[in-house]
């Protein structure tokens, strides 16, 4: 347990051991090495390289040098990323062989080892994370701490303004203030549909129990999403103080995180954010003096998609299958047990604190008319910068794709963006400057989910992508009703069809009347938006969708049953590289002759195309 | 009748389900949590695991079937002795991870949720293990294989089969 003299004075003290961290300048003999140890980067051998730098420090006897484990910095496509502060130099790629030089080159002489420095799309070297294009157009606030400080340190967390917010709200704010600031600030449900959280905050408030309960759904289950995984690893005291604050406003003294089993850092981290938290007395009996208490378990899901569902997860949390309830009764008045329920998003609670400190004024200074302050967004696919971005909502959808995403790689062409995973839909062209809020991604028909982010080159056919998203949908679908349960398997066989080349003209109406049906008659979201994704690609790239039905054909190679490859005999020159690629021998013809492909033996894989050197094989 | 052994003949309970249960209390809502460290520790859930978990949260076997069938992290089968995983999540499918699951199907002649014969290899698909930056990814027991190819995969299963016939 820790007074309030004693939290007041961690922070002090720690904020000014800590400020090399955020400031360049920072008038300190120290350094710090900060290691990423999100999931992407530990997978490429992280905490080997942290090993090897605290070994080699010991071994050369450098005191001066700090080693810290930090959550995501975002670059993943750039991981292992190593950080050295204050001077800010960013090294990218790093292996656990590079530490020796490292600390030889950077620490011993002072001078940078120009070959692991990160360098940007167009090749120019990067001082400093700053300079990134990646880091220019980004603002961020759940983001905040993910990468400036170790997750596993609740001191850290602490000289960061940590539970600052909470120490305000219990000490000077009445439950009303507090749902008050946040309705002000106009900050919506970062899970995708975007019920107004003060709003939701009020109403839990208002319902009569004897219990209630605060929940965060770290349930994400969206294929592609890493965005609350990533500050759950990262920045997990954020979420602890946030439903902290929560239970405080709607009058609950029990929080629950319902975490994926299948993101073992992250509950690693929540727990021992939890024990550190309750060892200073931030949960539990009496928090800061005052008569509140709170405190928070975690609950592991067991993978099933549908319990991102509010009430799947209710029913999960009790032990049960994860079948949604009919609404209403919505969980506000009825929800864990029958009691008043609070559920948020990990992202919406990491906005909490820093509405609190900041004010409403300033987080709804940030966004678009209907939709403030920020979105967190995984971009993945066919982009140059994988990695995890936040942008003021209202940034267009071509600023993150080209200007942060660096573009689309191999020279390829842009075709689509998907949003909001197997509930979204696809973006075509057309639809890049849309400037991104909650209202705009749904007149374009797609929704903004959950934040995932996938850009798609023109090597994808959009039918096996629909295909793809229908098949999760069939796979996770949790059988309660009807139309989602046959409706979605229905729609899938359409889509197997036409991919097979088997399909017909009508089968194109069948999969719309289909589709209008179950988004109007299934029980929960999950099913009311899983015809999403062909809905909007049918609506954008209808042609394709056409030529699979009539001519039997696919601008790609992704459905084989109808992709036949052949060689342009105007271009091949008789080189014979594509034969020594192909893993079948399929192509036939020797010496310096033009090559023919064996339409029997080829198994379509398209290792020749991209083996030719003068592209002369082709679709 | 013996103490140690229940009426229903089953064996003694072993070391690990004791543990398990003083250490949770028998309310209902912990079958789950339960679940989880019954698969983590024998890699399925074994029938008698679910007989004791029966009678101990005092839950018919029927429901305790419908809740290890509705989530795909439980498993009624045990898998291989290196369990590959796939990553069919969006970004590690534009990728062109379905080529590597068609890959690792043909190779091991099993379908996605099988184990071979001789129990050395399963087949897993996996929902976005969040290593997106590395994608596609597979993994082999838990430890990930970034930009994976068919090549890589070959030769992570070759290694493995030769490791065996040492």
């Amino acid at each position: 347990m820790k007074s309030l003299e004693e939290i007041h004075k961690i922070r002090e003290e720690k904020r000014k051991e800590l400020d090399l961290r955020v400031n360049t300048k920072a008038d300190t003999r120290e350094k710090h090495i900060l290691v990423c140890h999100g999931t992407g980067c530990t997978s490429s051998k992280s905490p080997e390289i942290l090993e090897n730098f605290r070994r080699i420090l010991k071994e050369k006897n450098i005191t001066n040098v700090r080693v810290i484990k930090t959550g995501c910095f975002g670059l993943c496509a750039k991981g292992p990323i190593v950080i050295i502060r204050p001077e800010d130099t960013f090294y990218a790629l790093v292996t656990p062989e590079d530490c020796e030089e490292i600390i030889d080159t950077h620490i011993v002489k002072g001078e940078r080892v120009e070959r692991l420095l990160c360098k940007d799309i167009d090749g120019t070297v990067v001082n400093s994370l700053d300079e990134l294009n990646f880091y220019k157009k980004q603002k961020r606030i759940a983001l905040k701490n993910c990468g400036v400080v170790n997750p596993e340190e609740i001191d850290e967390y602490i000289a960061f303004d940590g539970y600052k917010a909470l120490e305000k709200v219990l000490n000077e704010m009445t439950q009303d203030e507090v749902i008050d600031v946040i309705k002000d600030s106009g900050l919506r449900g970062r899970g995708g549909a975007g019920f107004p959280t003060g709003k939701k905050w009020e109403l839990t408030k208002a319902s009569v129990g004897d219990q209630k309960y605060v929940v965060c759904n770290a349930d994400e289950g969206d294929p592609g999403a890493f965005m609350d995984r990533s500050i759950l690893e990262g920045d997990p005291h954020s979420v602890l103080e946030a439903m902290t604050i929560a239970g405080y406003a709607i009058g609950a003294n029990k929080g629950y995180i319902y975490v994926r089993a299948e993101y073992p850092i992250a509950v690693q981290r929540l727990k021992i954010a939890i024990d550190q938290a309750r060892a200073y007395g931030l949960l539990g009996e009496n928090i800061f003096d005052t008569d509140f208490s709170f405190d928070i378990e975690i609950r592991l899901g067991a993978g099933a998609f549908v319990c991102g569902e509010e009430t799947a997860l209710l029913e999960s949390i009790e032990g049960k299958r994860g079948q949604p309830r009919v609404k209403p009764p919505y969980p506000a008045q009825s929800g864990l047990w029958g009691k008043p329920t609070l559920i948020n998003n990990v992202e919406t609670y990491a906005n909490i604190a820093q509405i609190i400190l900041n004010g409403a004024k300033w987080y709804s200074s940030i966004g678009t008319e209907t939709s403030k302050g920020t979105k967190v967004f995984a971009l993945g696919g066919n982009v140059n910068n994988i990695g995890l971005v936040e942008v003021p909502m209202g940034t267009t959808l071509r600023e993150i794709i080209y200007d942060i995403g660096g573009g689309i790689p191999n020279g390829r062409e842009f075709k689509a963006a998907q949003t909001g995973g197997p509930s979204g839909g696809c973006i075509p062209k057309e639809h890049l400057d849309t400037p991104i809020d909650y209202e705009s991604l749904k007149q374009i028909g797609s929704m903004m989910g959950s934040g995932g982010l996938i850009v798609m080159d023109d090597t994808k056919c959009m039918v096996a992508l629909a295909k793809f998203y229908l098949d999760f949908t069939v796979s996770e679908s949790c059988g309660k009703c009807t139309p989602c349960r046959i409706g979605t398997k229905r729609m899938l066989e359409i889509l197997e069809r036409l991919c097979n080349g088997e399909g017909e003209e009508l089968d194109l109406y069948k999969l719309e009347k289909l589709a209008a049906n179950i988004q109007k008659s299934s029980v929960c979201g999950l099913g009311q938006t899983a015809p999403n994704p062909v809905v909007s690609t049918m609506k954008y790239f209808r042609e394709e969708f056409r030529e699979h039905a009539i001519q039997k054909e696919c601008r790609t190679l992704e459905c084989k049953a109808m992709a036949k490859i052949t060689v342009n005999e105007e271009k091949c020159k008789g080189c014979g590289l594509c034969q020594k690629h192909c893993p079948v021998n399929a192509i036939d013809g020797s010496g310096r002759d033009k090559r023919i492909i064996n339409q029997e033996k080829c198994i379509k894989c398209g290792t020749c195309i991209t083996s030719c050197p003068f592209h002369a094989i082709g679709n | 009748m013996s103490e140690n052994k229940c009426q229903c003949g089953n064996p003694k309970r072993d070391e690990f389900m004791q543990k398990l249960f003083d250490e949770y209390l028998p309310i209902k809502d912990n079958l789950i949590q339960m679940l989880n460290e019954v698969q983590e520790h024998y890699g399925y859930i074994p029938q008698n695991a679910q007989i004791e978990l029966s009678e101990f949260l005092n839950i018919p076997m029927a429901e305790i079937y419908g809740v290890i069938t509705f989530y795909s992290r439980f498993t009624l089968k045990p898998k291989g002795k290196y369990n590959i995983a796939v990553c069919l999540g969006t970004a590690c499918y534009v990728k062109g991870s379905q080529k590597i699951m068609d890959r690792l199907k043909e190779r091991l002649q099993i379908e996605s949720g099988e184990t071979t014969k001789d129990g050395l290899f399963s087949i897993e698909e996996t929902r976005c293990v969040g290593a997106c930056g590395l994608a596609p990814v597979f993994t082999v027991n838990g430890e990930v294989y970034g930009k994976a190819t068919v090549k890589k995969l070959d030769e992570v299963l070759d290694e493995i089969i030769s490791n065996k016939e040492k």
